[in-house]
């Protein structure tokens, strides 16, 4: 155990830190989950790419700078430390960017990743359907085969498709043979959305944006090139997709700590100082956030070392998801009166409540660390 | 570069120690003794071994609810008498509460203001939760000499670091204790049957689990990590400690309380083992500093409060 930076490290943190501190726009940008904040946070996507920090563990082929999963964590640390606006293109690179890496051809590789990461193309999820969603794989949007032209034809209905109605594409499972059961016979399908027969609807979510979509696909043409591995084997494909989900690639310890920070702050200006169940509630949070992070340590030193972090994802989503909560909660205390007011804090609180149902709900993730981190029995 | 994982020495070590007291379950505290003595483990700090070396061995030895005062020997005897050979009793935060004081040839009792050597200790017994961790109550005419006698010569340093390394090694006792009460509970649920099922396939038995499992697992980062801040001594380590023994005290709690709900009736009886790892859960979550006065210290290193520590 060596729980110490390199200089390597620690020059790292330094250039992200300038850059971040030069750089980080001085007002907060325009909520992205509007279709006018969403614009303008692709143009801060585009200044990130530029400086080759939209996807630092990336090749440097596709604009990554090739940084270990340590100098990931530290990037991402000073990224929230820095107060730094919402990346609106993370369900590309944290969602579909691993499966492609994993599954796609050389050529789907240079085709795609290069302009994910330039916020060119932007994607969003096709998982859920009206009719699935903890059950994904009961899900019946089909694709049929059309040998003639070279591809397949998409139909059905997907929802909760995050910033849909701002995406130029969505990635998502189809039924490609009907005879199969539940998680076989689907395949993992790219859909830009301009093609014919694409209808995209948002739709609110809780704090009124615009964030949600619905997909409605009549025989949508999709060529074979965009088809992500195999036919009939996208779960796989997509599990690569939701083990990141789950795990650390979509909410790392940094986000959580310079929340603290922010709320310890709040508390410090409190007039009167901190109650006693205030006081205890914020070092429990601190608590919370330290422990994420010890426990993050652990996960990235054995992903450095070769592991694949299986079912124990399921423990990082619990917990995160827990604290974000919390964290919230006592921030609209410690604002007291002021939480009526529409505001950071109390957007935050209502974004933190996804979290506990996004990615696999926590009642499906206890389910998961029940039975196959403590080996009770399958109940469903 | 960063790493977090244990080397495979430590490891070995570790699956050494398991293998060793697997075979003591009942047995008497003497032989137990013995064998640790075998281990190397009650001088291992004077042996070049560290905390970091020896974390995952007091974690089996909690695992094994040995009725040993291994702790205060190791590790806080460790930095207080370094090569005193001697079985040592100890308590450090002013209660006076001292465990196995019928095994213990020695005892080093504290408050805020300093620590006594006490030789051959024979305090009043008290009734204790663990049975198998008799309690003494040390009192302050008992300490050598006139009003207490003069407390042993050691330096701040070196007696704060004692104090985190009691906090520390009773907190990797926790996740032991914890992790075997889980370990048996997952068992009984697996075999349990009503109704036509095993008890283990309700939501409401699993999820419960699956919660204490949670805490457990996110504990035990923190209590490794505090043994390497520990161990380098670096500036945190007081932070660190505290926010080892507190989660670890709090998820160990959380775990003995699902166990009993989920094991039932069955739970509730000294004919079944589990209480054994409850009364030891409890006992050791008061030892050695309770959640709340380690939050406390935190709360006031964090600078959300006025005090100072």
């Amino acid at each position: 155990m060596d729980l110490t930076w390199t200089p390597q490290d620690e020059e790292f943190r330094a250039e992200a830190r300038a850059w971040l501190t030069a750089n980080v726009p001085g007002r907060p940008l325009p909520s992205g989950d509007t279709r006018a904040g969403f614009t303008a946070h692709l143009e801060w996507e585009r200044r990130l790419f530029e400086a080759g920090w939209s996807v630092v563990s990336w090749p440097r082929a596709y604009g990554g700078r090739e940084a270990t999963p340590w100098q990931w964590l530290i990037f991402e640390e000073e990224y929230y430390r820095a107060g730094a606006p919402q990346r609106v293109t993370q369900n590309g690179i944290f969602l579909l960017a691993p499966s492609v890496f994993a599954f796609g051809t050389p050529e789907q590789q240079d085709r795609i990743l290069p302009r994910l990461a330039a916020a060119q193309d932007t994607w969003c999820q096709g998982w859920s359907e009206p009719g699935a969603g903890s059950d994904l794989a009961s899900l019946t949007s089909r694709a049929v085969r059309d040998d003639a032209a070279g591809g397949w034809r998409l139909t059905g209905q997907k929802t909760w498709s995050t910033r849909g109605a701002f995406c130029t594409h969505a990635f998502g499972l189809f039924r490609t043979d009907p005879d199969a059961r539940r998680h076989q016979g689907l395949t993992y399908f790219l859909v830009d959305l301009s093609s014919p027969g694409v209808r995209v609807h948002g739709f609110s979510r809780l704090d009124g944006d615009e964030g949600f979509a619905d997909l409605f696909l009549d025989e949508v043409f999709v060529p074979d090139q965009d088809v992500l591995g195999p036919v009939n084997g996208g779960w796989r494909v997509a599990m690569a997709t939701a083990a990141g989900e789950r795990g650390l690639t979509l909410r790392s310890p940094g986000r959580f700590r310079a929340t603290w920070e922010r709320l310890a702050d709040l508390a410090r200006r409190r007039p009167g100082g901190l109650s006693g169940a205030a006081l205890d509630q914020l070092v429990d949070c601190w608590l919370d956030v330290e422990a994420y992070a010890r426990h993050t340590d652990e996960v990235v030193s054995r992903t450095v070392a070769g592991t694949t972090v299986g079912a124990e994802a399921s423990l990082s989503k619990l917990h995160w998801s827990q604290l974000d909560v919390r964290l919230h909660e006592l921030a609209l205390d410690l604002l007291g009166p002021e939480a009526q007011i529409d505001g950071p804090w109390t957007r935050g609180f209502e974004f933190s409540l996804s979290g506990p149902i996004y990615a696999g709900t926590n009642e499906i993730q206890r389910d998961i660390v029940a039975e196959r981190l403590l080996g009770l029995p399958r109940s469903r | 570069m960063k790493d977090a994982r244990f080397t495979r020495d430590q490891l070995e070590l570790r699956d050494g120690a398991r293998d060793v007291l697997k075979d003591l379950d009942g047995q008497d505290p003497a032989l137990v003794w013995a064998r640790l003595v075998d281990l190397g483990l009650p001088s291992a700090l004077v042996t070049g071994l560290n905390e970091l070396d020896v974390v995952l061995c007091l974690e089996e030895t909690g695992r094994a609810a040995l009725p040993v005062p291994i702790v205060e020997t190791c590790l806080v005897a460790g930095h207080l008498r370094p090569g005193d050979p001697r079985r040592f009793g100890a308590v450090l935060d002013g209660s006076g509460l001292l465990p196995w004081p019928d095994q213990a040839e020695a005892a080093l009792v504290g408050d805020a203001t300093g620590v006594w050597l006490l030789e051959n200790p024979a305090p009043e017994s008290l009734p204790a939760v663990d049975p198998q961790r008799p309690l003494g109550r040390i009192a302050p005419d008992q300490l050598p000499g006139p009003d207490g006698g003069e407390p042993l010569a050691v330096d701040a340093q070196t007696l704060a670091r004692a104090r985190r390394a009691g906090a520390l090694g009773t907190a990797a006792q926790l996740l032991g204790l914890a992790g075997y009460a889980l370990d048996l509970t997952v068992g009984y649920v697996r075999e349990r049957r009503q109704f036509g099922v095993p008890v283990g396939s309700f939501q409401a038995v699993k999820h419960q689990l699956a919660d204490a499992h949670l805490a457990l697992e996110m504990a035990r980062p923190l209590v490794y990590q505090a043994a390497w801040a520990q161990t380098h001594d670096v500036p945190a380590a007081g932070r660190e400690v505290a926010a080892a023994k507190a989660r670890a005290s709090e998820a160990a709690a959380l775990v003995a309380r699902a166990s009993l709900q989920c094991h039932g009736a069955m739970g509730y009886t000294r004919e079944y083992p589990l209480h054994r790892w409850l009364t030891r859960i409890w006992a050791l979550r008061a030892a050695w500093g309770t959640p709340t006065e380690h939050r406390a210290a935190l709360a006031a290193e964090l600078g959300l409060t006025g005090g100072t520590r």
